[in-house]
């Protein structure tokens, strides 16, 4: 689960780290009023409150001037017009899509005047299990890349969870950084907070990016990410609290609801399948033999008919999609009974583009029996033997 | 031959009286699975009784389960939020195998698990997040259907599979069944981040495993688990090897539906998994449905 920059400063000012003041604004004029409060004279930073990387590279869709994100502003009218171009205009990042994000959200805070960055995350490091601190001194930079190019530019720390990160690693880290002895204190507590957080609410990110040195010297978190593990949220209520459900995509959160797992793609061949890595298999199939797949769906290990029904539904719901690839394998479930759910939802639901389905393992001719005694019913319903077969013949209808 | 589970194999259900636990250990029996017994907290001296008529004794705890029954495996239906501990329970208890079928358990617990685990040498853990274990006509330890199988006869060698991916795999064997190649033993290790046993552990065994001809191998995106095994293939692996790694039209940043199957534009894409994979020489199946054919490959390209 994702927040926004907002609530993940304020999660980790409230562990001790030094965090500059914000304000969270709806509209312009709560822009402008928060101008005055924080600019102390010298201009405010207005930032977009979205759930995406890359805001300050980006680009408000349909906007004329060449404007992202994150914008400085020196006075109150500059500040309220940056703010209802963002209101009004989506954002487009690398992260968010060629759609676009909306913007409801936005803060304002003081200029940091930051004169050098820094960048300190925590995540799991999966080959050994353990998480780790990993910190840069090329700090506002995309971190992968940076562990691409220049992984001596990264340093690394293992973090045992019995314990979580100890004071003196923070310290060795600090220095390690080239901080000054000044310095030090704010470090080991950005750090220490970034630990508690992460153990603490069960994050699986806790990213400061950059962590800024002022011109005055001061330490301070200048941006923050955090991404909490979903398979935990269940024990933190405060956690549960942080989650704008405006971000996310409104049919994936449809199919969440019937317990399916659905992304959604830019293709024109919706997807059905049962289990996640054959489901991402089948993606890959299509796109083998030169299609496009509409959709990630994973129905899970049983297929019943009534969730069957919701997702040829949420699959239709997308007016791009010009034929359906149904790919089961019927292991413990009875192919027969996946039939049987395929004919109901045709009934339910009234195909009018081809569902081209591939069934393989359990009681597998007893369906092809099935669906072969609905052929005048549904004669969207094509049945094809082999997985390459139906791949092909799915990705020759959808043209 | 086959690896970690055979006929002799004494398996226990935690979680057995549960609606999941009680559903496998009842097909697991059926395949012919030696199962011993289960635990329920709280259920203890109560028998769980099977579709077959079989009475199984359920237990309080794993270790009592373990002096009684002589147990030897576990596998784990316990739901997510107990699930890490159930795992710690059975390594305390001294069971030597624990095969834990259980989704959406919390990093953070399987973190810790792991580390309590580095404390008992002697025990593996399978999963969690996985369909389980199964040597073909002898012991089957998970959720995965017995029938699409194929046994390897006593004095011959079959396909060893290690996988990431449920479904998938049923796949990969009933591909490989269909072509006449029987499996030595497949091993689901599991979708999520934190695993147990990872490719690395399973090539071993399946390389120095008199049974085993060939390996199979199947990945997905996120993580750089399998160019690690790519690596360790390249320098200790003599037996032919095949892949294939799921998530090719993936979208960055996205998991999808496994914890662990989420790729950056950067890190843990199927391109980066592929081109390691062939640099090892292994043979990697262009789709799902060319598995059993890039099994048959790796093994015609060993005997040129």
């Amino acid at each position: 689960m994702k927040v926004h920059e907002y609530q993940a400063k304020e999660l980790l000012a409230a562990y001790g780290a030094p965090v500059p003041k914000h304000v969270v604004c709806k509209t312009a004029d709560e822009v402008g009023a928060a101008f005055d409060q924080l600019s102390n004279g010298g201009g405010a930073v207005v930032k977009a409150q979205v759930h995406a990387g890359g805001r300050g590279a980006g680009q408000l869709m349909g906007y004329a001037d060449k404007l992202g994100g994150v914008k400085f502003v020196p006075t109150k009218e500059k500040a309220k017009t940056v703010a209802e171009a963002m209101l009004k205009h989506s954002l487009k990042t690398k992260q968010t899509g060629p759609e676009g994000q909306k913007i409801s959200t936005l803060i304002v805070q003081a200029d940091a005047e930051p004169a050098k960055e820094f960048y300190v995350g925590m995540v799991l490091d999966r080959s050994v299990g353990l998480p780790m601190v990993m910190a840069s001194a090329e700090g506002g930079m995309d971190i992968e890349e940076v562990a691409a190019k220049h992984p001596e530019k990264i340093l690394k720390v293992h973090v045992a969870p019995e314990t979580g990160l100890l004071p003196f690693q923070a310290q060795k880290l600090a220095f390690d950084l080239g901080f000054s002895n000044e310095q030090i204190g704010s470090v080991v507590k950005i750090l220490m907070a970034l630990s508690k957080v992460y153990f603490e609410k069960d994050a699986s990110i806790v990213e400061v990016n950059p962590l800024a040195v002022t011109k005055k010297g001061d330490v301070v978190v200048l941006d923050a990410k955090i991404d909490f593990d979903d398979n935990a949220t269940f024990r933190h209520k405060d956690v549960q609290a942080l989650r704008d459900m405006g971000e996310e995509n409104p049919t994936e959160i449809r199919a969440a609801k019937a317990s399916l797992n659905y992304i959604q793609l830019d293709g024109n061949i919706g997807c059905l399948v049962n289990g996640a890595g054959l489901a991402m298999a089948t993606m890959d199939i299509v796109n083998h033999h030169g299609g496009s797949p509409a959709n990630f769906l994973d129905v899970g290990g049983g297929v019943t008919a009534e969730n069957a029904v919701e997702a040829f539904r949420i699959i239709l719901s997308d007016d791009k999609v010009k034929a359906i690839f149904v790919n089961v394998f019927g292991g413990i479930a009875s192919c027969a009974r996946i039939a049987e759910a395929l004919v109901k939802a045709g009934r339910e639901v009234g195909f009018k583009i081809p569902v081209v389905v591939r069934l393989e393992g359990n009681e597998v001719e007893k369906a092809r029996e099935i669906l072969n005694s609905v052929k005048d019913e549904l004669p969207a319903i094509r049945v094809a033997k082999g997985l390459t077969e139906a791949a092909k013949l799915v990705v020759e209808l959808a043209k | 031959m086959s690896i970690l589970v055979d006929k002799n194999t004494r398996v226990i259900t935690q979680g057995i009286t549960g609606s999941e636990g009680s559903k496998h250990t009842n097909l697991s029996l059926e395949y012919g699975s030696n199962f011993v017994g289960g635990v329920t907290p709280k259920k203890g001296g109560m028998m769980w009784k099977a579709t077959s008529g079989k009475e199984l004794p359920v237990f309080n705890t794993v270790a009592e389960a373990v002096a009684k029954t002589g147990a030897d495996a576990s596998m784990l239906f316990v739901p997510p939020g107990l699930a890490a501990d159930a795992i710690m329970e059975a390594a305390d208890a001294g069971i030597k195998l624990i095969v834990a079928i259980t989704e959406g358990i919390p990093v953070l617990d399987m973190a810790k698990a792991k580390r309590f685990l580095q404390t008992k040498p002697d025990c593996r853990l399978i999963g969690p997040n996985c369909p389980g274990i199964i040597t073909p006509g002898q012991c089957k330890i998970g959720i995965m259907p017995g029938y699409i199988h194929k046994p390897t006869e006593p004095g011959k060698t079959g396909i060893g599979i290690i996988s990431r991916s449920g479904t998938l795999t049923y796949e990969a064997v009933f591909q490989l069944s269909s072509m006449g190649y029987s499996q030595s033993t497949c091993v689901g290790i599991g979708g999520d981040p934190i695993i147990g046993t990872n490719q690395i552990d399973l090539l071993k065994m399946f390389e120095e495993d008199p049974g085993t001809e060939a390996i199979l191998m199947i990945g997905e995106i996120g993580g750089d688990a399998e160019e690690r095994a790519a690596a360790y293939v390249a320098q200790h692996v003599k037996k032919p090897v095949a892949a294939f790694i799921a998530g090719k039209t993936a979208p960055p940043g996205r998991r999808m539906g496994h914890a662990g199957a989420i790729a950056s534009t950067s890190a843990g894409t199927a391109k980066e998994k592929v081109a390691a994979l062939e640099k090892a020489g292994i043979a990697v199946a262009a789709t799902p449905a060319d598995l059993g054919d890039a099994v048959q490959r790796a093994i015609a390209a060993k005997k040129k």
